[in-house]
């Protein structure tokens, strides 16, 4: 796949020589094209005169950039100490056995990446799960199995 | 009681529908959508409706408040609102079946005032939270908002740090080191520019009180970030905000961009010659990142990894000007500080923590949301008066305080005055303000495993203490969850422990080890039975536990045959049921699902799997039927 790299002229253009724009930079590149492209990095690192270690050191360093082309949708079950405390180990488990990804992979269709969050701040709904912008509160095994076919049918 | 109470028609009904993340994703909006169109099409023309921010009772969700009368529904659904229309709206009479009902003693509640979770707090920093629009600055303009910093804008910075001082504030992201004295360092430290952060990058797993801060009411921290700008004379001012709160970000964006229009915020602000622009960073995903120097690194744009103090950011902060940076709900104190001044507030709270608490009740607690208690309260007092005690009739076990910085403390801890420095004296530390509940079904060693996998993990390994102990100290628990621990590791973990906690560059790594001191403090006996007797008596390491179905409770109804992911379960109509223990992967599937009349299948640990009864014995006996 060819990617348009002409799509992050108006970023680089709306942050020229801000010193402090890097990861704001990353994260609008990465909301182009749903990850961070080589290509895409070494023409960052041209443009800005920042090195491209630097731009490396910063893009593996934060748990929300990604190296790697993702998955349509991306599901994130919550790790937090209250989904911990009511089984959201339980709900890691169901999901990776419905998709047959484990966590941190993308399944082969490119239809789902599968992710961990230390917390995403719902704890009175634990357990928790997000696919895409949806919030899944009081998760349970039975549930999950339940959303996946909901889904499944409507395709 | 109140039961269907009639109400004056004299004034105006507000319908509040709770837009807080826990409302939102019990589908709210959705219920206020259909509010809207039915109070549209019936005409109803002496009814307002709004959102407001998050009301702190998540679990009882979605949330719809009436007033002027106060009455508070629970649990809305969409098929709800026609009944809440015609007969509350329009006839005046309440619907009670969606009153919120105690869940102890199962009584109908009518008012938000009446309820035990709410009646018990004394909210000042969530002070408008669930009461205003947060979308609206007029709404807070309204509730006395924004006059605090016309006040503040007339005295001088001294007087502001003064006012500030007197009042006692202690900073609200953990340490709980004094507001005004951080205040001052930065306002005397020389430089032309000086900057302001606003710190809400919540990293702890189970707090959650600064995103419904921002969500519910932005502009008071907006105002107190202002007038924090003010006192120490910063031009400019960051708010750095986890990327994974995208509401946060943008209702403060929105609320930024409204003071910006009024004038409280910008060039010279009300005529007063005080300059301040405010600006919204994201995160990206760094727990470290709540760490002072590392959120400044990356404020810069940089890896978030801290340095070693001193120079202390108020010397030498973002881009080596003099920096404060301070906790979203430091900030959203300093308005009621200003306006209500200084005596107002020291009279709540303790000695030496003055003021408020706000903490994230959750886990195993009848009501869990988000609370405010005078400091000095007992944790007694919030498990029980406010959470409504332990849900499912299972035991307290332990209350985990402060979050992976935190400790696990116990019943006897239970009637402790909480504040600042008792917290820290238990073992414990006020952290972000997570209070995770747990009940006898948790096991202390795998939560201390838990935290140190969060902290080993979140390590930036920029110090050789946090990145290789968190690792060492990992492994050990690992071990020990697994049945392989020996007598020798706990004397291990308590000595890596106390050099970790002695050795480490930043917060991150000094109080990494607290959970497991804690727990071992309080809790030794578990580590010894997972070491001794390979017992896990919570009954949650896998490897120290095996499912088993009680032939004589089974009534092969085939329900955990049949849900079963891995067919490990033996069994017909008519014949008990059989757990194979070599195919089974303890997933916990069959006991979630064994209905409850039956509760065949049971959990086993530090002893052998009795053997299954022989074929001849299969047949079931029935439970005779209850008439």
């Amino acid at each position: 796949m060819q990617l348009d790299l002409s799509l992050m002229d108006s970023l680089l253009q709306k942050y020229k020589g801000q010193e402090d724009a890097l990861i704001t930079m990353l994260q609008e590149i990465q909301g182009i094209y749903s990850y961070l492209p080589e290509d895409a990095l070494d023409r960052l690192s041209l443009n800005t005169g920042v090195s491209l270690s630097q731009i490396y050191s910063v893009a593996t360093f934060y748990a929300q950039f990604y190296l790697k082309p993702r998955g349509r949708s991306t599901i994130r079950i919550c790790r937090g100490t209250a989904c911990h405390v009511r089984g959201g180990n339980r709900i890691l488990d169901t999901v990776e056995r419905e998709l047959g990804i484990k966590e941190g992979e993308t399944s082969a269709d490119l239809e789902f990446s599968l992710e961990t969050v230390a917390c995403i701040g719902a704890c009175a709904l634990a357990p928790t799960m997000v696919i895409g912008e949806t919030t899944y509160g009081k998760m349970t095994s039975n549930r999950v199995a339940e959303i996946f076919r909901q889904r499944r049918n409507k395709e | 009681m109140n039961k269907q109470e009639q109400v004056g028609n004299h004034d105006k009904k507000i319908i509040i529908v709770c837009h807080g993340t826990g409302c939102v994703s019990s589908d709210s909006p959705l219920v206020l959508k259909t509010l809207q169109q039915h109070i549209t099409e019936q005409a109803l023309d002496n009814i307002d409706t709004k959102f407001s921010g998050c009301h702190g009772c998540c679990e009882q969700g979605p949330i719809v408040i009436v007033e002027p009368e106060g009455i508070f529904y629970a649990q809305v659904k969409v098929d709800d609102v026609p009944e809440i229309v015609e007969n509350h709206l329009k006839n005046n009479r309440p619907v009670e079946r969606l009153f919120y009902k105690d869940p102890n003693t199962k009584e109908a509640i009518a008012h938000y005032r009446d309820i035990p979770f709410y009646a018990k707090q004394q909210r000042v920093i969530l002070r408008n939270c669930g009461h205003i629009n947060p979308e609206i600055i007029d709404d807070y303009v309204a509730v006395g908002g924004y006059e605090a910093l016309q006040k503040a804008l007339k005295m001088t910075p001294d007087e502001v740090i003064a006012e500030v001082k007197k009042a006692g504030l202690r900073g609200r992201g953990g340490a709980g080191f004094p507001t005004a004295q951080k205040w001052e360092f930065c306002r005397r430290s020389p430089g032309e520019q000086k900057y302001m952060v606003c710190n809400a990058d919540e990293g702890d797993p189970g707090a959650f009180m600064d995103r419904s801060t921002l969500e519910a009411d932005p502009h008071s921290v907006v105002e107190g970030m202002t007038i924090a700008a003010y006192a120490i004379g910063a031009s400019k001012g960051y708010f750095y905000v986890r990327a994974e709160y995208p509401l946060a970000v943008k209702r403060l964006r929105v609320a930024i961009q409204q003071a910006e229009g009024r004038h409280y915020i910008g060039d010279n602000i009300l005529g007063s010659g005080f300059s301040c622009k405010l600006y919204v960073k994201e995160g990206a995903g760094a727990f470290v990142c709540g760490e002072e120097t590392a959120l400044l690194a990356s404020i810069e744009g940089k890896r978030g990894a801290p340095r070693p103090r001193p120079p202390f950011p108020a010397v030498s902060g973002l881009w080596g000007k003099p920096t404060t940076i301070d906790n979203v709900k430091s900030l959203a104190n300093i308005p009621v500080i200003i306006s209500h001044g200084a005596d107002w507030y020291s009279a709540i709270g303790t000695e030496k923590s003055k003021g408020t608490a706000v903490f994230a009740l959750t886990g195993n607690v009848s009501n869990s949301g988000l609370i405010e208690v005078p400091m000095g309260i007992t944790l007694r007092q919030i498990i029980y008066d406010i959470g409504g005690g332990i849900p499912g009739g299972k035991a307290f076990k332990a209350v985990q305080i402060g979050g992976p910085s935190g400790g696990c403390l116990p019943e006897s801890a239970l009637d402790l005055p909480i504040d600042f420095d008792s917290l820290s004296k238990a073992g414990a530390m006020m952290g972000s303000g997570g209070m995770v509940v747990m009940n006898q079904d948790t096991c202390m060693v795998d939560t201390a495993r838990f935290f140190l996998n969060f902290t080993q993990s979140e390590s930036c390994g920029k110090c050789v203490p946090c990145r290789v102990g968190t690792n060492r100290m990992l492994e050990i628990l690992t071990r020990i969850t697994k049945g392989l621990g020996t007598e020798s590791d706990i004397e291990l973990l308590l000595r890596m422990a106390d050099v970790v906690k002695n050795t480490s560059l930043c917060g991150l790594g000094q109080t990494s080890p607290n959970p497991i001191l804690t727990t071992i403090k309080y809790f030794r006996e578990e580590y010894d039975e997972h070491v001794n007797s390979r017992r896990c008596r919570a009954g949650v390491c896998k490897a120290l536990i095996n499912y088993y179905i009680e032939p004589s409770k089974c009534q092969a109804c085939q329900i955990c045959f049949r849900q079963c992911p891995v067919s490990a379960i033996e069994g017909s109509k008519g014949t008990i049921h059989i757990i194979d223990q070599d195919k089974c992967t303890k997933c916990g599937t069959c006991i979630a699902v064994c209905p409850a009349r039956f509760s065949a299948v049971i959990v086993i640990s530090g002893e052998p799997v009795p053997t299954a009864p022989p074929e001849n014995e299969r047949a079931v006996v029935r439970a005779k039927a209850e008439k």
